[in-house]
């Protein structure tokens, strides 16, 4: 269904989204390119100077940039593990017959819904205070000593927390996609005498592949940026032990106003982004077109 | 379920299943709870669970000291005005990409869904200085801009995918009675997607409402939103737990509970209609 | 009313000519069909009629006027789909009101319209539920109600019955046909189905991969197929086609016997054959046979047949009825009556003068 009339609307009706979201992404785009070069501080204005390549340099040479980086990294990748894994195991769970299971689902969604900025303060507070905490409390009863989560081990709690919020959302997409899969396809192959093993393996696993694609992709897409949680609970400390390139940069932004380094900054935050988003988009267009 | 499972091993999975979801829900239920304790009891130790002095002060103090209302106005400004404002230009970019397509469609939309993956923090400098000269920092409308930007693909992604469900030839149908473009669109196309349009609108509220980089970063007090009310709890004066329970408590809540009668829809629409 | 008329009308589709030129007249009150095996470009031809398409070259005119590039909403036709292409989300009134509403007429003028509409197709009773809760009849009435009511120039009709049971579609093709002898309206109407075609046309343009095979009434095409194509594609069952000696001694290189033009014999008769399937239809009967050097022939007869799986019949071509088409599949004049003596004759022992069967 396509005529000229049809073709020369859909352009029009096309080009706010497209431009609006050009001009989004280039316009502030250019400026940080721009600014990069410079050397530029909110603190001194009009001292603006051309620095070359001294930001990237100073950036990339910042010790803290490669433990943001390799934070970054391992947020990323445990969280994605670790939702992605138990998030399968709920979902299985959940697909047997279960009484209530309206409600479970309910609960189990919830911390999903939780801005990042609560569920950031409740775990910081509530949960891994070291004296009032619920786990320092659940320690002493066991006869163990509280641990003093977010100094002793601040990137490990921010795992904690941030998967806690996406393990709902990963259950869930998987779940939906267990419900859709073929009753008579399992059937057929316990016929066929596969064992539990060999059906998960052969049927299930398949068949969830399209969704745990797309579990991958969203959740990739927001864990890079994770900040809300960082800022909340231990501020990227101690040292440099929690910071993630997100956080990193806006530091060196927002608090020492640095707008040039943070500009190279947010540059090499963007080529990495690229680097994840190339493999990743390959990987969701190929899964997504079938 | 074709088959019959035995009772007792239906006994187990429920066991089984509710002890990890109550797990789960229980750093919001232990929220729920604190916000109506006294500060002492909030900090018990052992934690006392349901018997308490059950008390209503902390809502109190906490619209008192900070002023919620304020700040949860800002939050549905926020939230409901970005997706307003992203609908109205997706609609007829979802519109195009559905029933026009051409060769470019699948690129266009892969090139919006990498502009999600642009991180942020590049182009925070530029957007706040930006915002700095425009005297858009702290204002409701420039949050609202940027949200909409922000969840601009994602909207557009959404619609295209509950557009192509719905039969061309209806659409066709319309031309051919003499409906105009915007009559299509008005009269068969919206009032037949309403409940894709409805699941976008919901996802697009919890995830505006949500938000809390651009919202911690460009606000101060004025347009502050719920994200950033709450994270000025986060300053070390003290432990007032059972205040911040109860304030916590007050800025989820509106949304567990859009979310918890929608989960269905909320589920099927983040997988951009991928997973059936 | 409503001439339609295409001159040269081509579409391509990128780099593919669905339809590489159509020249055709249809004139005003005429029921035209556009029959065709899948694919071949009918359903293409009524969406640029329809104004839904673009043509890529050439010209459409109604009423002598170049409607080529007018959107769907001016050229005044309506359009039935196959899958109705209901509103879902109005309900019959909604649906059948819609056109006139789009028209900008007045609610109490609409309103009349509408009931006026829903008696001729019996739906007074159903003008508040919504498509979903009808039948497949009712929403094909819904459609043709929502077509009528604006009162088009002419209709379209894209497979408008491919979607209804067996019973239903012959209940639906006589309402349509009824239809047309009171409005007296043009109407284009495309199907795959032969059946259709010949109940319902007072034209049917044959069309194969984009091309007209032939044009004329049901009757021309069952009598002088144009082609073998046209001839292997109107009337049913289908023609049998011999080539080889049989046909070559008739001059042609290919021959086509209808299976109602076979003469059957337990005696004698011109090809000998042996019964493989027989399907009983109650008032006919649909043979299979094996003729050797010629294949399987389908010869009908009347419904009481008593011969069965592997019994020996004998097969007489009524020689007025065979068709001649040459190398290029082209019809060859049936002028003279071919000369069936011509052809090798058989006889079971007895002499050639035995009683007819039945």
């Amino acid at each position: 269904m396509a005529t000229l009339h049809t073709k020369s609307a859909a352009r029009a009706m096309m080009s706010p989204s497209v431009i609006l979201l050009f001009c989004w992404m280039a316009v502030p785009l250019a400026m940080t390119l721009y600014f990069s070069f410079l050397r530029y501080n909110l603190l001194m204005p009009g001292m603006e100077e051309w620095a070359g390549l001294f930001n990237y340099e100073f950036f990339l040479t910042d010790p803290a940039f490669f433990s943001a980086l390799f934070n970054t990294l391992i947020l990323v990748g445990s969280v994605l593990v670790i939702s992605v894994g138990g998030g399968l195991l709920m979902a299985l769970l959940l697909d047997q017959p279960v009484f209530g299971q309206g409600i479970v689902r309910v609960l189990v969604i919830s911390p999903f819904l939780i801005m990042p900025t609560v569920s950031a303060l409740v775990w910081k507070n509530m949960m891994m205070h070291p004296v009032y905490g619920l786990f320092a409390w659940l320690a002493k009863t066991v006869g163990l000593d509280p641990i003093d989560w977010l100094s002793a081990a601040p990137l490990t709690s921010i795992v904690m927390i941030v998967s806690w919020q996406w393990l709902p959302f990963a259950t869930l997409i998987l779940l939906t996609a267990l419900q859709s899969l073929d009753e008579d396809q399992m059937e057929a192959a316990e016929m066929d005498g596969a064992s539990l093993w060999w059906r998960f393996y052969f049927i299930v696993l398949p068949h969830l592949g399209r969704a745990i694609t797309v579990v991958i992709l969203i959740e990739t897409i927001f864990l890079l940026s994770v900040f809300a949680e960082i800022l909340v609970t231990t501020s990227g400390g101690p040292g440099y032990a929690s910071t993630n390139i997100t956080y990193l940069i806006y530091t060196q932004a927002l608090l020492q106003f640095d707008v040039g380094g943070a500009s190279a900054g947010g540059i090499v935050a963007v080529i990495l982004a690229n680097i994840v988003a190339f493999f990743l988009i390959r990987l969701i267009g190929k899964n997504l077109e079938g | 379920m074709a088959r019959t499972v035995s009772t007792r091993r239906r006994l187990a999975f429920t066991a089984l299943a509710w002890t990890i979801a109550l797990a789960l829900f229980f750093p919001i239920l232990w929220t729920f709870l604190t916000s109506f304790k006294s500060e002492g009891a909030a900090i018990a130790n052992p934690p006392s669970f349901l018997f308490f002095d059950w008390t209503l002060e902390n809502y109190h103090e906490v619209q008192e000291r900070s002023n919620y209302f304020h700040h949860m106005w800002n939050s549905v400004v926020i939230s409901f005005g970005s997706t307003f404002l992203g609908l109205l230009i997706a609609v007829p970019a979802a519109w195009a990409m559905a029933f026009s397509p051409t060769k470019n469609t699948k690129n266009i939309l892969m090139w919006m869904l990498s502009t999600k993956m642009l991180p942020p923090v590049g182009v925070l400098v530029p957007i706040y200085l930006l915002f700095r000269d425009w005297a858009l920092l702290d204002t409701l409308a420039g949050l609202v801009l940027v949200l909409t930007m922000v969840n601009l693909p994602i909207i557009v992604w959404m619609l295209y995918t509950y557009f192509k469900e719905i039969p061309g030839d209806i659409l066709e149908a319309a031309r051919m009675d003499g409906a105009s473009l915007g009559q299509e669109i008005l009269y068969v196309l919206t009032p037949m997607a309403v409940p894709g349009i409805a699941s976008t609108c919901l996802l697009n509220v919890i995830l505006a409402w949500n938000e809390a980089f651009w919202t911690l970063n460009l606000t101060a007090a004025k347009a502050a939103p719920l994200t950033a009310f709450i994270a000025s709890y986060s300053s070390p004066e003290g432990l007032f737990w059972a205040k911040l329970s109860a304030a916590s408590t007050m800025a989820i809540a509106p949304i567990l509970i859009l979310g918890w009668f929608s989960q269905r829809q909320l589920v099927r629409g983040l997988t951009f209609g991928a997973v059936k | 009313m409503c001439t339609i008329r295409l001159e040269n009308v081509t579409k391509m589709f990128g780099e593919l000519a669905v339809i590489p030129g159509i020249d055709l007249q249809i004139n005003d009150g005429e029921f035209v069909v556009f029959v065709g095996p899948s694919g071949c470009g009918k359903s293409t031809l009524l969406r640029l009629i329809a104004g839904l398409e673009d043509i890529s070259g050439g010209a459409i005119l109604l009423n002598g006027e170049d409607v080529s590039s007018l959107p769907p909403a001016k050229r005044g036709l309506s359009m039935v789909f196959q899958s109705y292409a209901l509103y879902p989300h109005m309900t019959v009134h909604g649906n059948i009101a819609f056109p006139l509403k789009m028209a900008g007429m007045d609610k109490a003028e609409i309103d009349k319209k509408v009931m006026a509409a829903a008696k001729v197709l019996n739906l007074t009773e159903y003008l508040k539920r919504k498509p979903r809760n009808l039948s497949g009849g009712q929403r094909q009435r819904v459609a043709i109600g929502r077509a009528i009511v604006r009162e088009p120039s002419a209709f379209l009709f894209d497979e408008p019955l491919s979607n209804l049971d067996a019973a239903l579609r012959v209940n639906m093709r006589l309402e349509i046909t009824e239809l047309h002898q009171q409005l007296g309206t043009t109407m284009v109407y495309v199907t795959h189905d032969q059946v259709e075609a010949m109940t319902m046309a007072d034209k049917i343009v044959v069309l194969n991969r984009g091309n007209v095979e032939q044009v004329g009434s049901p009757m021309d095409l069952y009598r002088d197929p144009a082609n073998l194509f046209v001839a292997g594609f109107i009337g049913s069952p289908r023609m049998n086609f011999v080539d080889g000696g049989n046909a070559a001694r008739l001059g042609a290189t290919t021959i086509g016997i209808r299976p109602e033009h076979i003469g059957l014999d337990r005696e004698k008769g011109l090809w000998r054959g042996v019964i493989g399937v027989s399907e009983h239809l109650g008032s006919d009967t649909f043979l299979h046979v094996h003729v050797e050097d010629v294949g399987t022939i389908t010869a009908r007869t009347g419904g009481e047949w008593t011969l069965r799986h592997g019994e020996t019949v004998f097969l007489t071509p009524d020689p007025d009825k065979v068709h001649r088409f040459d190398e290029s599949g082209r019809s060859m004049a049936r002028a003279i009556t071919p000369d069936l003596g011509a052809l090798p004759r058989h006889v079971n022992g007895a002499p050639a003068s035995g009683a007819p069967l039945q």
